[in-house]
């Protein structure tokens, strides 16, 4: 087992496509770290360049005591997991999971215990003589789930290995990854651009734009504390609300003629200057005695929530609550707010001002 | 397969189709029965207006003395069955050598980042435009100048280069994914190892393709063999035919000729029947 750490890593293409823009975090040794970010934004490449397939152009990649800039990937001690899971499509299920453990010079019936362990774990005994072609899209991403583990890796890479599932099955294997990764313990690097996987997974989520990380940190933490307008709207769903105010003084900001209390403020907001307010859909509350009034356009029923759309001081507002609270035929909903929750971007940059 | 199912739909009946199929049948095969027929009878009876459409029954004695002596001794002695064992290994190794080259550039060309790679790639790809009846000279010259003249080296290794098969193999490595690439890099499995384990076994269906059109492609050179080999007992079996037939107006063996032609047709008759059988399976394997 071990520790991932980049420092400082960058990757340029031919032709001076910056892909990766400086990159540094630690992973700790059995840690979950979701790499997550729009599309193009230098999650696969990063990872790629940790897995060794892509050469890092500056900057510093280790695992463990061992810087591997210069180690060819095979002597990584890593295994990676493909989106569209790679398997040797001549090879059986077993030859698959055994072949990497082949070429290593590993015992012949230590391949086959490794084998029938994996093949147990992940409840593909009965596939074992078969061709990857005879297998389901789930079954031969538990395969290609296999390879990876028989190998006993430091680390593991995954690159979006769930997004071509359909969504029930993607939520099952999820499930199973997170359970699989706590059982083995074993340092992990996932990739995805699904906000959902990236909070349910990681226990370092890491969001990345434009080849640069935005903010990491704990998953609660990043979506409790957005370091950025960007980070803000691109986790949770439905996305925050994003709506221009006023300040209006120490703990005050306008939205239109409405006034919400702040409690996260940076001191150096005067009165006057204009602010992006960040509103998530559910930190919004409704109750009959909510001192903030919202006009209600329509109203989406999700099943156990309901999504109300509307304007709030002239701002397009999504609310969401629990079904059943309010009547279908409301025009306007009345909503509290805790201070705490009301979140502060700059116009410009779009960073986080608060304390 | 497919086709039949389809028509089944239509509820029209087959016999149409099948009295074309067999007209079809009929007119090519007809030649190949006369000359059958042919290798079968005496010459005489060839000679004479109605020539038979029955075999005659001479069969056993014309075909053992075609393979045993070869033509009659007014034209070449060269037994058929040394002919044929040369065109044999002659067609083997062309197909065999232009597979096996053309396994390795496409490698070269499609997995490897070498220098001048698409300069090395558009070489390969012009010498389409210079099949070997276009620098035959040159060539001639060059076999001549190494004492290749009447030995197996001389007679394949001008034929084995071969842009066609290396472009086909190209195309079709081409479509292997990047990351089944990636995997055997991280299944620590070095160039040749994933070039036998993973590229090999993943092309056979194109191999046994490629090799059924290059064993006949061999099998019936005329123009090259004729030119390289003066010594009879490297004669091979399409000119020892033309060699049997007696060009200065003498009477010519037809039966012999026509035994030899039925000869001819067998090894790649059975290359076609044998390989299609394995490739078949091969598909059938894929798709399950
Ligand atoms: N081989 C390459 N040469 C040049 N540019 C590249 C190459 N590979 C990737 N890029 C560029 O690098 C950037 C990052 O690509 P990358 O594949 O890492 O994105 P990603 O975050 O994984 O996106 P996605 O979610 O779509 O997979 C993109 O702008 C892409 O165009
Ligand atoms: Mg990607």
């Amino acid at each position: 087992m071990a520790d991932v750490s980049l420092t400082n890593v960058r990757k340029v293409y031919a032709g001076n496509v910056e892909a990766v823009k400086g990159v540094s975090f630690d992973i700790p040794d059995g840690g979950f770290c979701v790499l997550v970010g729009p599309s193009g934004c230098g999650k696969s490449t990063l990872l790629r360049m940790v897995a060794g397939l892509e050469a890092i152009t500056s900057g510093e990649c280790r695992i463990g005591a061992r810087v591997v800039n210069e180690v060819e990937p095979a002597d990584r001690d890593i295994a990676m997991v493909f989106q569209n899971y790679a398997l040797y499509p001549h090879m059986s299920v077993y030859e698959n999971m055994a072949y990497g453990l082949r070429n290593r010079g590993t015992p012949k019936d230590e391949i086959d215990r490794r084998v029938k362990e994996a093949a147990g774990i992940l409840a593909i005994e009965s596939f074992l003589d078969r061709k990857p072609r005879a297998l389901s899209g789930g079954q031969r991403q538990r395969v290609a789930m296999g390879r990876a583990i028989v190998r006993k890796p430091q680390v593991f890479l995954f690159d979006e290995p769930l997004s071509n599932l359909d969504a029930k099955l993607r939520v099952q294997m999820r499930v199973e990854i997170k359970k699989l990764q706590r059982a083995l313990g074993v340092t992990s690097i996932y990739v995805t651009h699904d906000q959902v996987e990236a909070m349910t997974l990681s226990d370092k989520l890491v969001v990345m734009s434009n080849g640069r990380v935005e903010q990491m940190g704990v998953p609660n933490e990043v979506y409790r504390k957005p370091a950025s307008k960007f980070v803000a709207t691109f986790i949770g769903s439905p996305p925050m609300n994003i709506a221009k105010g006023v300040v209006r003084g120490p703990g005050a900001v306008a939205v239109g003629d409405v006034v919400l209390p702040v409690s996260d403020m940076a001191a150096d907001l005067k009165p006057g200057d204009a602010i992006e307010v960040g509103l998530r859909p559910e930190d919004l509350i409704v109750r009959g005695d909510g001192s903030l009034t919202m006009q209600v356009d329509f109203i989406e029923e999700l099943g156990a929530t309901q999504l109300f759309h509307g304007t709030l001081g002239g701002a397009h507002l999504v609310i969401q609550a629990a079904s059943g609270l309010v009547p279908s035929e409301s025009k306007t909903l009345n909503l509290a707010i805790d201070p705490a929750k009301v979140h502060l971007f700059d116009v410009g940059t779009g960073a986080r001002r608060g304390r | 397969m497919a086709d039949s199912t389809a028509r089944s739909h239509l509820d029209r009946p087959d016999i149409l189709a099948h009295v074309i199929i067999w007209i079809g049948i009929a007119i090519t095969a007809f030649p190949i029965w006369v000359a059958f027929v042919a290798s079968t009878v005496s010459n005489q009876s060839i000679a004479q207006a109605p020539m038979p459409l029955l075999p005659g029954s001479l069969g056993w004695q014309v075909y053992s003395d075609v393979l045993g002596v070869g033509g009659n001794n007014r034209t070449v002695g060269t037994p058929v069955a040394l002919m044929m064992w040369n065109s044999f290994v002659m067609a083997m190794i062309i197909a065999v050598g232009k597979i096996v080259i053309s396994l390795m550039s496409a490698y070269a060309i499609v997995f490897f980042r070498v220098p001048f790679r698409n300069v090395l790639f558009w070489m390969i790809f012009v010498t389409l435009m210079l099949p070997v009846e276009v620098r035959i000279i040159p060539t001639l010259k060059v076999v001549t100048d190494l004492g290749m003249l009447n030995t197996m080296a001389g007679l394949t290794i001008p034929l084995i280069a071969s842009a066609t098969a290396t472009l086909l193999f190209r195309q079709f490595f081409l479509t292997i994914p990047d990351e089944l690439v990636e995997a055997a890099k991280m299944d620590n499995a070095g160039p040749v190892k994933f070039f036998f384990d993973v590229v090999i076994p993943l092309s056979t269906t194109t191999i046994a393709a490629l090799f059924v059109i290059l064993f006949i492609y061999g099998w019936n050179q005329y123009l090259w063999p004729l030119l390289i080999t003066t010594d009879q007992s490297m004669t091979t079996i399409v000119i020892g035919i033309t060699k049997m037939i007696d060009t200065s107006g003498g009477p010519t063996d037809w039966n012999r000729v026509m035994a030899t032609a039925i000869l001819t047709l067998l090894p790649p008759v059975m290359v076609v029947v044998l390989l299609q059988k394995w490739f078949v399976k091969g598909l059938v394997e894929t798709e399950k």
